[in-house]
């Protein structure tokens, strides 16, 4: 099976019924279906082939979510890239998937570089927004331009093109954090996702009566799930444009009759502190947690507070989407466990050597399933650190570089990583590529990022910096350099400055030293 | 009417932008733009609170009173009117 028959599947059963609900916008199977139809003729007469890559880099909105079957009905891989990606970056990604077309916004067309031609691979651009804005910016940038609007709303081939994938080939490349600095394609198949999206649908009991509120990007695995999962069972997705406006979305929740709530420690944290009192949410089945644990006072209030909804505390990866979720059951006798592995798949936990071992004793978690991913994305000695020879010849395992141990039946506690990428609001970030930021201030002369606890953020992004003698460089200076440079995720929240950062006997900044420096200094 | 505009974009220049030139227009929303995310808003509206003496109910806090500096402006201009 292919992924964008989770669509084409609905659209046959349910054509009538609702499927998507954006601000204004209501669109039933039978609509997104052909509008996906129409995009993914546009892309395929654009030149778009088997296997090419679609980057989209779109906020939540409809065309979001027709660009992703678009690109998949057109037998591309789609790549979708969170909205608030910078110029540099999208550039750097576009040019590492040697993507053949974009799909973004007119205000995001503004931000990319004119005619230098730094994008060579891109062929086409597919433009949502205003027609002028998108034309001229396209003029600009020397770049072929379809409108997506004109693209769905096109009469005739409301057929899906011909299908040319089978489900081993890609679906999507996922763009991670890397401890290089540098983000890393997770390469997906076809049948990784459809496992995945059947595995988690099969554990939350989903059906055609779900309606899902989603808050999160859909550049996040997390929030495009949400919508993969809610088409595979003909249910209906409620997509926010974020979680700013929690009242906004607290009215949605119930005026849609919503089921099913995802959320992360930092939605779960904002939420906690309005007050809820006057609401009510008869409808609401469930609440899933990922990306980073639930504090247990968050669990206790979630309980108090929603007495009748199942809460899933569970754990993932991007590189096999899910690992494990704690059964709903479980929650008040395990609440700092992320429970089990998910239907159909294996996890277990082994020592430096590479053996399993047995309750108690911490070990890396591996991972085995139609879900672990075909690797990183053109980095054979990334892939081959994390993917490594399984149980079976052939088969590969995924070695999660996160710490676990296990209960004496089998629950997974998470202990830490391996590596210091920080996680901030659910999204993994690398410090090495905020470093590398700031060393572009002049004046500075040694910087370290770090994660710091933070009740709302899960960790902040704490930058200490060093500047070269006589430099007079302020907080505002490098808070802009990162606004300008990076995602906002990735924007520290504090700047500190020392006089030297503490080093490590052979010289290198050791940030392990840093929290013991401030103390005494 | 134009104090205010100006008042609040430099704010939103110099909170959430550092002061990054950053081309965006009156009627431009901060949500698509990345100029203030989930964890802004609070900020903003506490801000907006304190500056103009007003007070934003929660069931104010939506993107029609808030996602723009048009948005913004009117918001402002009804709300120190009602107190007025």
């Amino acid at each position: 099976m292919q992924l964008e028959q989770f669509l084409e599947s609905s659209a046959c059963k349910y054509p009538d019924k609702l499927a998507l609900v954006f601000e204004q916008q209501r669109l039933t199977y039978g609509e997104i279906e052909r509008s996906c139809n129409r995009l993914a003729h546009a892309l395929v007469d654009a030149g778009i082939e088997r296997g090419d890559r679609v980057v989209i880099c779109l906020p939540n909105c409809v065309e979001a979510v027709l660009a992703v079957f678009a690109a998949l009905k057109a037998s591309a891989v789609f790549v979708f890239v969170n909205h608030s990606t910078k110029a540099d970056k999208l550039a750097y990604i576009l040019n590492n998937s040697r993507a053949a077309a974009l799909v973004t916004w007119d205000s995001k067309l503004k931000e990319l570089p004119g005619t230098d031609d730094s994008i060579p691979y891109t062929r086409v651009i597919f433009g949502v927004g205003t027609a002028e804005v998108c034309s001229s910016e396209c003029q600009r940038i020397g770049k072929p331009l379809t409108l997506v609007d004109a693209a769905v709303s096109a009469q005739g081939l409301d057929r899906p093109p011909q299908k040319k994938c089978i489900d081993i080939d890609l679906a999507a490349l996922i763009y991670t954090s890397g401890s290089t600095g540098r983000p890393k394609g997770v390469m997906l198949s076809h049948l990784n996702m459809v496992s995945a999206a059947t595995s988690i649908t099969t554990y939350l009991e989903n059906t055609a009566d779900d309606v899902v509120v989603n808050v999160l990007p859909l550049s996040f695995d997390y929030g495009l799930y949400q919508v993969l999962m809610m088409f595979k069972v003909g249910g209906r997705v409620v997509l926010e444009p974020s979680f700013a406006y929690p009242f906004q979305v607290l009215k949605h929740l119930i005026e849609e009759g919503v089921t099913g709530l995802p959320l992360v420690p930092t939605v779960s944290a904002l939420l906690l502190q309005l007050d809820l009192s006057k609401y009510r949410f008869p409808s609401l089945r469930y609440i899933t947690n990922t990306a980073a644990a639930l504090p247990t006072h968050h669990i206790k209030d979630l309980r108090r507070l929603f007495p009748e909804v199942k809460i899933y505390s569970m754990y993932g990866l991007t590189e096999c989407k899910r690992v494990s979720y704690l059964p709903p059951e479980q929650i008040d006798a395990r609440p700092t466990s992320v429970g089990r592995g998910m239907p159909n798949e294996e996890v277990y936990i082994v020592d430096d050597e590479g053996h399993r071992v047995g309750p108690g004793v911490v070990g890396e978690l591996v991972i085995r399933g139609a879900n672990v991913m075909k690797g990183y994305w053109e980095l054979p000695e990334e892939t081959a650190r994390v993917l490594k020879p399984g149980p079976l010849p052939g088969e590969n395992a995924l070695h999660s570089g996160d710490l676990f141990r296990s209960d004496e039946e089998g629950y997974l506690y998470f202990v830490g990583r391996r590596d210091d990428i920080i996680k901030t609001r659910g999204e993994k970030v690398s410090p090495r590529e905020v470093e590398d930021v700031i060393y572009g201030v002049d004046g500075v002369a040694e910087v370290a990022v770090i994660g710091i606890p933070d009740p709302v953020l899960g960790n902040a992004i704490k930058a200490v910096v060093s500047l070269r003698p006589g430099a007079t460089v302020t907080q505002r200076d490098i808070l802009g350099r990162c606004r300008e440079k990076l995602e906002d995720f990735m924007v520290p929240k504090l700047v500190e400055f020392q006089a030297a950062l503490p080093k490590t006997e052979s010289g290198k900044i050791s940030k392990r030293l840093i929290p013991a420096a401030e103390a005494s200094a | 009417m134009e104090q205010l505009n100006g008042a609040l974009r430099n704010f939103i220049v110099e909170n959430f932008l550092f002061g990054q030139p950053f081309d965006f227009s009156d009627n431009e929303s901060f949500l698509k733009k990345g100029i203030i995310d989930s964890t802004g808003v609070v900020e903003l509206v506490s801000w907006v609170e304190e500056r103009y003496g007003i007070r934003v109910e929660d069931e104010e806090i939506v993107p029609d009173n808030l996602d723009s500096i048009n948005n913004l402006c009117r918001f402002i201009e009804r709300k120190t009117c009602v107190v007025r």
